[in-house]
């Protein structure tokens, strides 16, 4: 067979990744085959310009019960429990068709929760998008909110925690990250192994149909909206949560050796994962698989992605208790073929051979890529920017100021989009959305409670990439540990351009270096994640965003901290006083400028400031931390001050010394390390002494109490007006709420 | 005396976990889910109808569910004179089964909602509410995209006249201007009974307000009523 171009453009191989094809089989591939290999083979499933960089990750740990490479990573949480997590992303499904791009990206990171063993117990998610002044962001920004809602509220999950950042780098390529965090006793944890010769494969859930043929593929190559028609999956959250049920059920029952979902690259990655994980085969009769249309060819049913479905190889002897439990829940599932011994993956249709492969060619034989990383002369020289050739904020100027970045997109209420999200289901919510630098769940049974987040400031990983990781890691372990939990483990999303640009192959080298250094200094191991690249649409890449999922333990769930004030208290900041302005909120939103390098970051002092607040919190001395993130000291106060209706005067005067006597900065600038703590008068003298033994610097910045923030003078606002501002910050840009939630897709 | 409830679950509830949980360790009474193609209820003293997207709110939220194999054992349940607690999803269910008047429509925003508020009690004569004291605010929370109670205006009149309008949505102090209803609801409407006072649906979540930790524990108040009232249909257990 002499394979053309096209043919090759069709599955996205090139030409000496189909000659290493016929080399390790000896034989030109049968067209499902290359179909299969397609899918493997692509970025996607094969991480195959990644993988020499993940590596690169630390992840093992004291905590860790399961590392990178299953369905999901897992941690000990005490009592015998484990919470089971992984962050995945749905970037460019939800580029074209939003609604159902986020609701199956929902699907798809539940099904890897249950798969383990575990319920699905807490969603979170992570999303950029273009300006919201454009329309087109509008449609996006509406349908994707609209589309996690409709499927995780259905599913009876909550959705507790995230994070949403818009610049105009996404405009063509929005990001929609999932997380999805399990608790699962840790004797129940199941892997996605396919052992025991003869052992039956069995197919359950949702008909298969020619949705999402190649979704896998395409999610590898640029400009989704051109190569995304027609490959979009539709999702069913009502057949979703029957599976949930009958999977954990089936768990309980001896009976199930290995469960796998159908993600990307559908019967083709999970068939070809199990067999590889197992070391052994699986031979398939696609005659087997239930249809929802005629006609289609065996290469189309290997390749769909219709969701809501799962794989389960069953011993033979429990086949019919199996299918039992799948008939009480109205579960459809078809025995499609069994485990062998010969280490392949054989595709039949009836009595013909259509696929032969062995398992491990099509996984751990994927070629790799290490590409050279240049860093962009651009870049740097946006670095390097003069800071001091801004000029300085006019003290009358720093409360209209402070209202605008209250106001902005990337920093005001998130309220618009959690009211949309049940929260409260499943009864474990203690901490809800935007209470506190993180959410907190209790652990049912136990006296404990997890600690939940995502985060990544994608400006500081354009501007300075190796520090931006390292913030990422920092900031989502800051947050975590704000409400008082112990950073156990994080997952991560690395969402990039393309990756044989040198320019982004850099970016995704130094990112996940910074990432690898904080895990390290903060003792945070990577358990599981995702890799997204060739995000980009027309030229432009989007800003690299090396998104952080963080899963946080709280001993005794009663002893947790939140960000607004209760009055009364003073407000001291802890760790660095002064930030920079460099790759600011206040840079960007006030002088258009994306510049300067990103704040410094001391993963020492880092390590400790996080831990004298969690002792702080643990031991009772403050109810209140806040972290300072966008906006800097001045936009934090704020929120703690909104988020309760309770005013602070503030005397930043020592801040604004170490700030060179830049208001700008000392309000606005931003800096790691830097968390404030409200405390009670009686209690000031015990936080002081800890935070001397710890050797943190503190300054005490004011009093909590009345209904106004007062910054020296300088700001002079009703708590009252500061909120509007706050709350406006997504609305005044909504489009007209009558249209906002009749989406196209929305089919229920 | 122990008081056996059911918690009836279609495909696609979701409420049923914090119906067991509130039931379980709020009030530590026995509790058991009862899938909807089971036929009877002769063991059960108290039935819950959770929240969820019963059949994926196919249709229309309810509407299918009223079909359930369990709906008839569920019906003449009722009809004895046994508590019955339709809540958001269960609450759109016993509309479409008539065992409730009126209907629910799509919240005016045409959003889901999910947050905590306040409800007044207006009638503490029901199964559900004998606990409560005339006027007795509760602090709840509400999660759903389809809590528009709507009834033509003469029926609306009706229920008002025979005292069938159990909760209306309030501010924290009591007051019931409109400012903080969530949904639309015609009357500030969150809740109502039949005519007997045995059968309640509300759209606010009193299974997930069972425990200060988690935000309240005042739904305890409506689900422990049945206890205070012996309610046990057998009599003898």
């Amino acid at each position: 067979m002499q394979v053309t171009p096209e043919v090759l453009a069709e599955v996205a191989l090139t030409r000496d990744e189909y000659d290493l094809i016929v080399e390790k089989l000896g034989r030109e591939p049968s067209p499902v085959e290359l179909g299969m290999f397609g899918a493997m083979w692509s970025e996607h499933c094969g991480y195959k310009n990644s993988r020499p960089l993940l590596k690169r990750f630390p992840t093992t740990g004291e905590h860790v019960l399961q590392g990178p490479g299953e369905n999901a990573g897992a941690v000990d949480i005490g009592d015998g429990l484990a919470a089971v997590f992984k962050i995945e992303s749905h970037n460019h499904p939800s580029a074209v068709e939003p609604y159902q791009g986020a609701a199956t990206g929902v699907g798809g990171i539940v099904r890897d929760i249950f798969t383990m063993g575990a319920r699905p117990t807490a969603l979170l998610n992570s999303l950029r998008f273009g300006p919201l002044t454009e329309p087109r962001t509008q449609y996006l920004f509406s349908g994707v909110v609209g589309g996690i809602g409709g499927y995780g509220n259905c599913l009876g999950i909550p959705t507790v925690s995230g994070d949403i950042f818009f610049h105009k780098s996404y405009a063509g390529n929005p990001l929609v990250n999932a997380m999805c965090v399990g608790i699962a006793p840790q004797d129940q944890i199941t892997t996605a192994e396919a052992s025991g010769v003869g052992n039956l494969v069995v197919l359950v859930g949702a008909d298969t149909g020619r949705d999402g043929i190649q979704g896998a593929t395409f999610a590898s190559v640029v400009n989704p909206e051109e190569s995304h028609r027609g490959v979009i999956q539709v999702g069913n959250p009502f057949l979703e949560k029957l599976l949930i049920e009958a999977c954990l059920e089936l768990l309980q029952t001896p009976h199930v050796v290995a469960m796998q979902d159908l993600g990307a690259a559908g019967l083709t990655s999970s068939a070809v994962e199990c067999a590889s994980r197992g070391t052994v085969g699986i031979e398939i009769d696609v005659d087997q698989v239930s249809r929802r249309e005629t006609g289609m060819t065996p290469y189309e049913v290997m390749l769909s992605e219709s969701q809501e479905r799962m794989l389960v190889v069953v011993r033979p002897e429990g086949l019919e208790a199996v299918q039992r439990i799948f008939d009480y829940y109205d579960l459809h599932s078809d025995v499609i073929g069994t485990v062998t011994d010969d280490g392949n993956v054989r595709i039949k249709s009836g009595d013909e051979v259509v696929a032969d492969v062995p398992a491990r060619i099509y996984t751990d034989e994927c070629p790799t890529y290490t590409r050279e990383g240049i860093e962009k002369q651009a870049v740097v020289t946006l670095r390097e920017f003069d800071l001091n050739s801004v000029p300085d904020l006019e003290p009358t100027q720093a409360g209209d100021a402070l209202k605008r970045l209250l106001g902005a997109p990337n920093i005001g209420s998130r309220k618009p989009v959690t009211q949309t999200y049940d929260h409260t289901i499943l009864s474990n919510t203690v901490v809800a959305p935007i209470k506190a630098d993180a959410a907190v769940i209790r652990v049912k049974g136990t006296d404990s409670g997890l600690a939940v987040k995502t985060d990544c400031n994608p400006r500081y990983c354009y501007l300075e990439p190796f520090a931006g990781g390292a913030h990422a890691v920092a900031e989502a372990a800051r947050n975590v540990s704000c409400v008082g939990a112990q950073p156990l483990a994080i997952t991560n999303c690395l969402n990039f351009g393309n990756p044989e640009d040198p320019g982004v192959y850099y970016q995704m080298q130094q990112a996940v270096d910074g990432m690898s250094a904080a895990c390290n200094a903060l003792g945070i191991p990577v358990i599981s994640g995702n890799v997204s690249l060739y995000n980009e649409s027309g030229d432009t890449a989007i800003f690299p965003t090396p998104t952080v999922g963080i899963v946080g333990r709280l001993e005794d769930v009663n002893r947790y901290a939140q960000m607004g004030f209760e009055g009364g208290g003073a407000v001291y900041v802890l760790g660095n006083a002064a930030g920079t302005l460099g790759a600011s909120e206040y840079l960007e939103l006030l002088h258009g400028r994306t510049a300067g390098a990103p704040p410094a970051i001391d993963l020492e002092q880092e390590v400790r400031v996080q831990t004298v607040v969690r002792n702080l919190i643990s031991s009772g001395i403050i109810n209140v931390a806040h972290d300072t993130s966008e906006g800097g000291l001045g936009v934090a106060l704020a929120e703690s001050c909104i988020v309760s209706g309770v005013g602070l005067q503030a005397d930043l005067a020592d801040v604004l010394a170490a700030s060179g006597d830049r208001l700008d900065r000392a309000l606005f600038g931003e800096a790691a390390s830097r968390i404030f703590v409200e405390v009670s008068p009686d209690k000031e003298a015990e936080l002081t002494e800890q935070l001397e033994d710890a050797g943190v610097a503190f300054i005490r910045v004011g009093d909590t109490g009345g209904d106004r923030l007062t910054i020296n003078g300088m700001v002079d606002e009703l708590v009252a007006d500061l909120e509007a501002a706050w709350s406006a910050a997504l609305l005044s840009h909504s489009i007209d709420p009558d249209t906002s939630s009749s989406v196209p897709g929305r089919s229920f | 005396m122990s008081t056996r409830y059911a918690v009836i679950t279609f495909p696609g509830s979701n409420g049923e976990h914090d119906a067991l949980k509130a039931v379980e360790l709020g009030l530590q009474q026995p509790v058991e889910p009862v899938w909807y193609k089971e036929t009877s209820l002769d063991r059960f003293d108290a039935l819950l109808l959770p929240g969820g997207f019963s059949y994926g709110d196919y249709l229309r939220p309810g509407a299918i569910a009223q079909f359930a194999p369990i709906m008839s054992a569920v019906e003449e349940f009722a009809s004895a004179g046994g508590p019955v607690l339709g809540i958001c999803n269960g609450f759109q269910v016993l509309t479409e089964a008539r065992l409730l008047p009126g209907a629910l429509l799509r919240n005016q925003a045409l959003e889901f909602r999910c947050r905590w508020l306040h409800v007044r009690t207006e009638n503490n004569q029901t199964a559900w509410t004998s606990s409560l004291d005339m006027g007795e605010i509760l602090y709840l929370p509400i999660a759903h995209g389809d809590g528009r109670y709507f009834a033509e205006p003469e029926l609306v009149q009706e229920l008002e006249d025979n005292d069938q309008i159990v909760f209306r949505y309030c501010s924290p102090t009591g007051e019931t201007d409109g400012s903080a209803n969530p949904n639309g609801s015609v009357n500030e409407i969150a809740g109502i009974s039949n005519r007997a006072g045995n059968v309640v649906g509300l759209m606010p979540h009193p299974e997930r307000a069972y425990d200060a930790l988690i935000g309240g524990a005042d739904g305890l108040r409506i689900l422990s009523a049945v206890l205070a009232a012996g309610a046990s249909k057998l009599g003898t257990s």
